[in-house]
């Protein structure tokens, strides 16, 4: 995918004509200028930045949504040393904004980090992207090796966990860094901070800390000048699908998602969007002037999630895309839940024979059902995600679900698919 | 007003391979799904449902029934 120039708003990624061309330290201090990050304790600097965090209302970027600042909470009342865990994994295949801002701006992700670090006290900071993602790890190596020569008193690392959709997970994360197993575990009590070894984790997505970086410079009310009240700041989507120019976007939190992605020129009528990613949900083209931030997509049915926006045009098929997604989210299993094992690639099957027409009377309401059961028994929330995209296409497209379910099968299953995949899958009619 | 401790029934999804003991020992708050994996009722138990709850958890070969003390109703 490539970067789109089409931005309106440059607080992140600023690639543009006058942008810079190095994504170097120096270029990168001469863009945002220097940040203070004091190399020992400093409770009064610390305590400044915490509450400038908060008021800013920065959200966490990663698909959660919490206040950022809210998760250090925890992890300050412990008398341990943290670890600093940069969440660079982008499991989601129709996301490209970590790879754009390692790429683009990778000091800002790493000021971010040293900067809540030196706020907890934290020693190491560990970057994770995914072990298929070379590029984006060797910019990051750079710009650590370059750190390291200006004076950064921190450990810095850079780990490769495997590229599976759900290593993104934060305690599949924390396990790998624990014992290299890639895999979700069951938390008990989600207030209880994940450790590795005996250090509590502090993990916020890549985004989310050069967010950080941009408010420790500039402060709170610089923040929440643009964006919402409820949804301040900019955030990064990945916008794809059929649209001429498919990329990464700044844009302001609460842009209707229509003017998103008219950004990036979509082509031609559209029959739906694709919001969050492929554990989000679908949103139908009357909804298109929904405000793009979390509050107003969950009451149209949708999510931010990672921002990603799929355009769906109305020559492919909603249901044929949705079976796709469900295949492969159902392959991206850690394998390690019933519910998830079985109920995902049921559900996969059904929509794959209702794509072609194949399916029996009680098909929808077989699927709208697994699709409930799941939600909430996995350790993770990947078979909530799935569950949620599914269910939320069934509404969308609920006329041609009507159709495919009666027989009658569209021609746009033939049409090849606008979503991204890491290894395409075939549309097999059911065959399992 | 005195509230008593009553149990939360959980499952471990990752330690759980539908043997489906819990939902013979305690019906009242655990079903099988089409596959045997059991579907929880988190409605905190009551003194009557105590023992089979507690047996529920005991005689999982897997040990992924977990029961959780929370402020009860009674």
């Amino acid at each position: 995918m490539t970067t789109s120039t089409l931005q309106a708003v440059q607080r992140l990624l600023h690639t543009g004509p006058g942008g810079p061309t190095d994504p170097g330290l120096a270029d990168h201090l001469a863009l945002h200028g220097p940040v203070a990050i004091p190399t020992g304790a400093d409770p009064a600097w610390s305590e400044v930045l915490r509450a400038e965090v908060a008021a800013s209302g920065l959200a966490g970027r990663g698909g959660g949504g919490f206040p950022a600042a809210a998760k250090w909470d925890s992890v300050l009342r412990s008398n341990r040393r943290p670890v600093v865990v940069v969440n660079a994994m982008e499991g989601e295949p129709a996301s490209a904004k970590d790879r754009a801002l390692l790429a683009w701006s990778p000091h800002l992700v790493l000021d971010g980090a040293e900067l809540v670090a030196a706020l907890s006290g934290a020693r190491s900071v560990v970057v994770c992207v995914a072990d298929d993602r070379d590029d984006s790890a060797r910019a990051v190596q750079r710009a650590v090796t370059e750190r390291r020569r200006a004076g950064s008193c921190r450990s810095l690392t850079v780990s490769r966990p495997p590229a599976r959709y759900v290593t993104g997970e934060e305690s599949a994360l924390v396990s790998w860094l624990e014992r290299d197993d890639a895999r979700p575990a069951l938390r008990i009590d989600k207030s209880v901070p994940l450790r590795v070894g005996r250090r509590p984790v502090l993990l916020h997505n890549a985004e989310t800390l050069a967010q950080v970086a941009l408010i420790a410079r500039h402060g709170a009310a610089w923040f929440r000048q643009l964006g919402t009240d409820d949804a301040p700041g900019t955030t990064l989507v990945t916008v794809s699908g059929a649209v001429r120019i498919p990329g990464v976007v700044e844009v302001e939190l609460g842009t209707p998602v229509d003017d998103v992605v008219q950004r990036c020129g979509p082509t031609g009528t559209l029959s739906g969007y694709l919001l969050g990613g492929y554990g989000g949900a679908w949103l139908a083209p009357e909804l298109g002037s929904t405000p793009l931030a979390s509050a107003p997509l969950a009451r149209a049915g949708a999510t931010l999630g990672v921002g990603i926006v799929v355009a769906l045009p109305t020559t492919s098929c909603g249901i044929a895309e949705t079976a796709r997604i469900a295949r492969w989210m159902a392959g991206e299993s850690a394998g390690q839940c019933g519910p998830c094992v079985f109920g995902l690639p049921a559900i996969a099957n059904d929509l794959e024979l209702l794509a072609v027409g194949r399916s029996d009377a009680d098909v929808l309401a077989r699927i709208d059902e697994r699709s409930r059961s799941v939600v909430g028994r996995g350790a993770c929330r990947h078979p909530d995600g799935v569950a949620r995209m599914v269910r939320s296409a069934l509404q969308v497209f609920a006329a041609d679900a009507a159709a495919h379910a009666a027989g009658r099968p569209c021609d746009g299953r033939r049409q090849p698919s606008v979503l991204t995949f890491p290894a395409e899958p075939a549309l097999t009619g059911g065959a399992s | 007003m005195r509230l008593e401790a009553g149990l939360r029934v959980r499952v471990d999804p990752v330690a759980c391979d539908a043997f489906g003991y819990c939902a013979e020992l305690l019906p009242e708050r655990v079903t099988l799904d089409e596959w045997g994996y059991p579907v929880v009722d988190g409605t905190p138990v009551g003194p009557e449902l105590v023992e089979f709850a507690t047996r529920a958890a005991a005689e999982c070969p897997r040990r992924a029934v977990l029961l959780e003390r929370v402020a009860g109703r009674h």
